[in-house]
């Protein structure tokens, strides 16, 4: 099948500053893809660039194997970007807003646009501006929706919502995910937004791609190893020591990979999603991403 | 330097300074911690873990409560003479074998992991040792 996000060498330079460099990943159709990473990473720029709202200094990136910026036509009802602080007109009301999605839009669903923001409660006559911070992501959500697109994009979706607006958010997110079987790419810096709901995880730090893939074979590849003090790199066969820190008498290794039969007085303890998180970006230079799928196994 | 590190996981459903107290346990059992040591300090841990360090207080004081620890006003927090002392190897791979021996068998019941792990758990309930967490 076909991806709908494919980066190559992709990078974005802006003056002297790379906000992204050498990024290339591919993800899968279908998924809920978490992008994560400190403010500043590149998270925003490359929504940007998939989104064909900015053109690549370096690399290419397709979607749906297009171009976004030579195709934005063909692209433009495929895909549906929601921008950081969810942009809508303050003087427009709900219901003009639904207009303007109607009337822009070739595939858009009047029907279930409106539905969605009436099992919200939302009131249709209100100006935009004078909705709660929770009922404006929804509407940029339900407009989003409303569109129909293959792939949905979204920056920092719920970042200024309160834990009740963020929960509901994220379900009309998974509803429509659930009923249509489109794929999502969202970022965000909270973690548990992403666990969450998302099934595909994306680690942007120092506008590089650190990590990529399935979340749960991420965490199922990722462990903890506490034993007593080792010599400085010394680390059993079979995995890749990400981060080790040392005490007077203990030693703990972040890895990758899993040690087949551990050494006397050593434990191995999961790591949680977030810790995976931190792991990685407190080591800027480690990465975990797929082989590339033309490169060839050595025998 | 602090003698042990912790590692806490927020997401694990067992409280902090019951996680704090298992791994001073697991410490003093594996033999990285020994009579007369001192825990690392309520401040070393707070800026290690980014936890409150009423929750480090509470798992000390549990563990002094229990006698494992003791705390001496202005010098620290220090292991007792009457802490469980580490298990000695023959007797820890003895214990080792047995609980692979148990595998085996739930094995060849077509157990899975994790219902092997939910048994041991509902035993371990069931066998529930008084004043150990």
């Amino acid at each position: 099948m076909i991806a709908p996000i494919q980066a190559t060498g992709l990078g974005k330079r802006f003056g002297r500053t790379w906000a992204l460099r050498d990024c290339s990943i591919r993800i899968p159709p279908g998924k809920i893809a978490g992008l994560v990473g400190p403010n500043g990473a590149g998270k925003s720029n490359f929504l940007h660039l998939v989104a064909g709202l900015l053109s690549p200094t370096t690399g290419e990136v397709s979607v749906f194997g297009r171009s976004p910026r030579s195709h934005l036509i063909q692209l433009l009802d495929r895909v549906a970007f929601v921008a950081q602080d969810t942009p809508l007109y303050p003087g427009f009301t709900v219901a003009d807003m639904l207009e303007f999605g109607r009337r822009l839009n070739s595939r858009w669903d009047q029907r279930s646009a409106e539905q969605r923001l009436r099992d919200l409660e939302i009131p249709f006559d209100r100006k935009i501006r004078s909705l709660s911070g929770g009922q404006r992501s929804q509407v940029a959500l339900g407009l989003a929706l409303g569109k129909r697109p293959e792939l949905l994009l979204l920056d920092e979706p719920v970042a200024r919502l309160d834990p009740l607006a963020r929960r509901e958010f994220m379900q009309g997110l998974t509803a429509s995910v659930a009923e249509d079987g489109i794929s999502v790419l969202l970022s965000s810096h909270v973690v548990g937004d992403i666990e969450r709901v998302c099934d595909y995880l994306v680690i942007i730090s120092q506008g590089r791609v650190q990590v990529a893939g399935d979340i749960d074979e991420l965490m199922g590849n990722h462990h903890l190893l506490l034993g007593p003090r080792t010599a400085d790199g010394a680390a059993p066969s079979g995995v890749e020591v990400i981060k080790t820190s040392h005490t007077e008498r203990q030693t703990s290794l972040w890895v990758r990979g899993r040690v087949a039969n551990l050494d006397d007085g050593w434990r191995e303890q999961p790591l949680s999603l977030e810790e995976l998180v931190i792991t990685y970006l407190s080591v800027p230079a480690a990465a975990a991403l797929p082989r590339p799928e033309l490169e060839e196994v050595p025998a | 330097m602090a003698l042990i590190e912790f590692h806490l996981d927020p997401s694990s459903g067992v409280s902090l300074y019951v996680q704090l107290m298992q791994q001073v346990r697991q410490s003093l059992l594996f033999g990285l911690l020994k009579p007369g040591d001192k825990l690392p300090t309520v401040k070393e841990v707070a800026a290690q873990v980014a936890v409150n360090p009423n929750t480090v207080l509470r798992a000390y004081r549990d563990l002094e409560h229990e006698g494992m620890v003791v705390s001496r006003p202005g010098l620290g927090t220090f292991v007792t003479a009457g802490a469980p002392a580490s298990i000695a190897r023959d007797r820890y791979r003895a214990l080792r074998a047995d609980f692979e021996r148990c595998i085996r068998k739930g094995r060849a019941e077509r157990l899975d992991d994790s219902t092997l792990a939910a048994l041991f758990a509902h035993v371990l309930r069931e066998n529930h040792q008084e004043g150990v967490a």
